[in-house]
């Protein structure tokens, strides 16, 4: 064990999945033309006011309940004021010394195997900047304000968080749980889903936290990984050099895997933070909080454990089946559809399924096959109707588009042949065409059952039972 | 004396009205009249910065046609004139500073669309001090207004133009905003009416911000009646001001005829001391008397934190506009400093060229005390206090109606005498910042004369009792006519 402890805490940026932005009418959707979704509000001209957008304030409430946490009964929106081209009214309105959210947690499964429990310290509603872009206008630079006034809810961890992966795993959580909650699409290459992360290093048993170094803007959770190993790495060779860490915002550059530093303490801005003047307080009741409670789908960790205990699925596949809350439903559906195990069901979805999709580049909204096709042909496994290994090319085909297990089972004639007596024919005639072969096989050499049960699958065409063909063989060569 | 005895630049909007009605004149016309006057007497006066006359004879000709077929609006075809703090679309809206010297705002503010609506003619937008910044109209990037009762005076400020307009007779009635008094100041220094409705009852939609939780906008008037009829169409809820209120507006104008009768009227002593010009207090002592006389109740009322008032005000104000003027940064609109060498020069000489001196005073003002390590000792403080003295007026308020005292210290100063000691000009506002602190609706209304300059008579009411405050200001005008002379030169 390193004689090091690492101190992480995340500061998570989730682009709230509203229709307008946070304070104008103006559309968020991502991709348009330079600054055609900005209006006067978002370009900050002279003697124009923000509004608030209410279901910023429902979004933020689904949230806080998610993670037990207290939802402020009056939160205040501040600005926080600085200079620079894409900040158009040279401050951001944010929410400073009362957020909208306080005080919550969630549990993430540790790198060491633990369950651990991460603090959340706040979460508040602010409106994003816009975007400078310096290539392509020589010697100048240019303004984007399309995203200027998007909605974001800034999630702060407590320095919980031990390692890495732990960070990884926690933002994960949270990924997880802002797309259950239908408030945030996750897409983190257009940046709808990205962190800053807080490092520090101290030296196993101190109690004081070491000083920290903020890496701005980690957009993919193996960025995260990457730049906090980066990090502690550096924090901890400059110790031991006898060096010191000083407090400083640092980037990560990809490319190069490593962090920069971009500003000093020293020269960190003073916000200036002041109520806005221009925004009445968010003022909150609690039939209003209990409303939105209603509204909570069921929440990733109550699902899996769910998966696991009322429909047997086992743990690790619970796991993966609940990160997408659309593939859980789907799992759900088709589950319920099937008399055939959950588990089954499961192998389907997290195996053929999944490797379709992944092959198409599909979502599962996306899938080719319904839940309830799906459910067909693992019942037609499960009722022995097909293999196993025919299921394979029927999926294909279903995923092809040429109908239902069953239309398709008739079509290509794949329905498995269980007529004891039709199969007792073949194995014989299989028998009797390599009598070398069932010579060794009672002399000792077991092994050559695959040797006849192949031969018999290739005389049926694959459709018989396989398990009913072994015994058979077993019976026959014995006999 | 019959209405149409006056000139038709002396009428007020109801005279106006009346005539419109009767087809006396068309709206054509009276625009055309006072359109040649302001092009003919402003010159000397420099109040109004942007005559609209083409927009003007258009709205004019529009509303002729629209009383012709009978669907005429409360004020069609009646003139007003535009405080440059307001946004006009596709008209040049300054806000008195370089800074927006090219600024053509693509939407109209509420209050003009309101008043637009309404029938309203704009003749165009007048001088103002540099972002609403000053009590002298002095700060303007285009020069000082003069005050038409004395050329080498000030007409006030910061809605300087709109005060020396009304009293030139140049229109009836033009807006105004006050953050700490820059309408009832200029009302009183140049012998009109002005009033500042309660926080949140105009919609602050496209008036460019000074401090947002102060600015309100209002209505420079000669007769409180016209007031009411203005503000009437202008006030009301507004979806894109958060802090406008939703609350019905009265009909202001039927609520004038209430008789003082009953009404008790509180009066701040520390209004009367050694502070106040001495000819300007027996002035206001007089219009106590004439209230007195007509019904109302004298009653003495203390509000013991309002030596605070102004310190308070010069830590919120000018914290707020350090941050509102931010945008002001050469980047989008307005000013950019030529040949800039990389962007924080942009910035500084952008903000350094186009921004005046007391702006600047101001935004380092509120920069410090928005500052970490000073926050504390003086926004929150401020904000302490600000508190304070809401609460002394709400708890006068549990036994007056209004509360009634002088609106400025002195009548008209000379222009110069105050800008070389800010202080001085800020005290300018004593009696009146309180009211803004507090939200409180609040009218200046003339009342005599001290050394040949006007004296305003200053009233404070309520929250949302514009209609009580106007009806005191118009039974007082029912027995006085302070509000109908006009200086000579203007006749």
């Amino acid at each position: 064990m390193s004689r090091w402890e690492v101190v992480i805490g995340l500061e998570i940026h989730a682009q709230l999945a509203t229709q307008s932005k946070i304070f104008s009418g103006a559309s968020t959707a991502y991709g348009a033309e330079p600054n055609t979704q900005a209006c006067l509000v978002d370009l900050g001209y002279p003697g124009v006011l923000p509004v608030l957008n209410e279901e910023v304030v429902r979004m933020a409430c689904k949230f806080g309940l998610a993670i037990g946490a207290e939802i402020t009964p009056r939160s205040v929106f501040a600005r926080k004021n600085y200079f620079y081209p894409d900040l158009p009214k040279g401050y951001q309105i944010s929410q400073y010394e009362l957020p909208i959210v306080a005080n919550g947690e969630l549990t993430i499964d540790s790198d060491d195997g633990e369950r651990k429990r991460i603090g959340v310290t706040r979460a508040h509603l602010e409106e994003d900047a816009g975007k400078s872009v310096h290539e392509g206008f020589d010697q100048m630079s240019g303004i984007d304000l399309n995203r200027a006034g998007t909605p974001l809810l800034e999630i702060v961890s407590e320095p919980d968080l031990r390692s890495a992966k732990d960070a990884v795993a926690y933002m994960r959580k949270i990924h997880t749980l802002v797309r259950y909650l239908g408030i945030c699409d996750g897409n983190m290459q257009e940046g709808s889903f990205r962190c800053d992360a807080n490092v520090s290093v101290r030296p196993q048993g101190q109690d004081e936290f070491g000083t920290r170094a903020e890496i701005k803007n980690l957009n993919s959770f193996r960025f995260v990984e990457r730049a906090i190993n980066f990090e502690v790495e550096r924090q901890v060779d400059l110790l031991e050099d006898g060096g010191e860490v000083v407090q400083e915002t640092r980037l990560y550059d990809s490319a190069r895997d490593e962090t920069r530093s971009m500003r000093s303490k020293e020269e960190a801005n003073d916000y200036r933070y002041f109520p806005d003047p221009d925004l009445l307080p968010v003022e909150i009741a609690e039939d209003y909080i209990e409303a939105v409670r209603q509204t909570l789908p069921e929440l990733p960790d109550a699902k899996q454990a769910r998966l696991q205990e009322s429909l047997g699925v086992k743990a690790e596949d619970a796991a993966i089946l609940t990160i997408q809350r659309e593939l859980a439903d789907f799992f759900e559906a088709a589950a319920e559809a099937s008399s055939a195990p959950a588990q089954t069901v499961a192998n389907w979805v997290l195996g053929e399924l999944s490797g379709a999709l992944n092959r198409d580049g599909l979502d599962i909204s996306g899938s080719r096959v319904s839940a309830e096709a799906l459910a067909l042909l693992v019942d037609r496994i499960h009722d022995n109707t097909i293999s196993g290994k025919i299921a394979k090319d029927v999926f294909e085909a279903m995923w092809a588009g040429e109908g239902s297990a069953d239309e398709i089972i008739e079509a290509r004639g794949l329905k498995q042949i269980t007529d004891t007596g039709a199969i007792e024919a073949i194995v014989d005639k299989v028998i009797a065409a390599n009598p070398g072969q069932a010579d060794e096989y009672r002399a000792g050499k077991e092994k050559l059952i695959g040797f006849f049960v192949g031969q018999v699958m290739k005389e049926t065409g694959g459709k018989a039972n396989p398990g009913q063909v072994n015994q058979l063989l077993k019976k026959k060569l014995s006999g | 004396m019959s209405i149409s005895d006056k000139p038709i630049y002396d009428q007020t909007m109801a005279e106006l009205s009346k005539g419109l009605a009767a087809g006396d004149f068309s709206s054509v016309e009276l625009t055309m009249a006072l359109l040649d006057r302001i092009e003919e007497k402003d010159g000397a006066l420099n109040a109004v910065l942007t005559v609209t006359r083409d927009e003007a004879l258009a709205a004019a000709a529009a509303a002729d046609a629209a009383r012709a077929s009978g669907d005429a609006g409360p004020l069609a075809g009646l003139p007003i004139l535009h405080k440059d703090i307001f946004c006009t679309r596709g008209v040049r809206t300054s806000c008195g500073s370089k800074m927006l010297d090219n600024f053509i705002p693509p939407y109209d503010a509420t209050v003009v669309e309101r008043l637009a609506a309404a029938g309203a003619v704009m003749l165009g937008k007048t001088n103002m001090d540099e972002f609403a910044m000053g009590s002298s109209n002095e700060t303007s990037f285009y020069g000082d207004v003069m005050n038409p009762w004395d050329l080498e005076r000030s007409p006030g400020g910061s809605s300087g133009g709109s005060s020396a307009s009304v009293a030139a007779r140049f229109a009836p009635v033009a807006t105004g905003t006050d953050t700490g008094g820059s309408i009832r100041q200029p009302a009183a220094l140049t012998g009109t009416v002005g009033i500042k409705p309660t926080y949140g009852r105009v919609s602050r939609y496209g008036m460019i911000a000074f401090a947002s939780s102060l600015d309100q906008a209002g209505v420079i008037a000669r007769s409180v009646e016209d007031a009411a009829l203005v503000l009437g169409a202008m006030a009301g809820f507004d979806e894109r001001d958060s802090t406008s209120i939703d609350q019905p507006v009265p009909d202001y104008v039927a609520e004038l005829d209430t008789p003082l009768d009953g009404v008790r009227v509180g009066i701040v002593r520390q209004h009367f001391d050694a502070g106040l010009d001495a000819g300007t207090g027996d002035q206001v002592r007089a219009a106590l008397k004439t209230l007195e006389d007509r019904g109302a109740t004298l009653v003495d009322v203390d509000l013991p934190n309002l030596d605070q008032s102004v310190p308070t005000y010069y830590v919120v104000a000018p914290a707020e506009c350090s941050s509102n003027l931010s945008r002001f940064d050469g980047i989008r609109f307005g000013y950019r400093a030529e040949n800039p060498e990389d962007l924080l020069d942009l910035y500084c000489r952008t903000r350094g060229e186009g921004f005046g001196a007391e702006v600047k005073r101001r935004i380092l003002t509120g920069t410090y005390v928005l500052s970490a390590g000073y926050y504390d000792a003086y926004y929150l403080k401020a904000q302490q206090v600000r508190q304070l003295i809401a609460d002394d007026f709400r708890k006068v308020f549990a036994d007056v109606d209004v509360i009634a005292g002088p609106t400025a210290p002195t009548p008209a100063f000379k222009l110069g005498e105050k800008t070389d000691d800010p202080v001085t000009m800020y005290l300018n506002d004593i009696y009146t910042i309180g009211a803004n602190l507090a939200g409180l609706p609040a009218m200046s209304v003339p009342c005599g004369f001290a050394e040949d300059l006007p004296v305003g008579l200053h009233l404070v009411a309520p929250h949302f009792a514009e209609g009580a405050l106007m009806a005191v200001g118009h039974q007082y005008q029912l027995e006085t006519d302070w509000h109908t002379r006009c200086s000579e030169d203007y006749r």
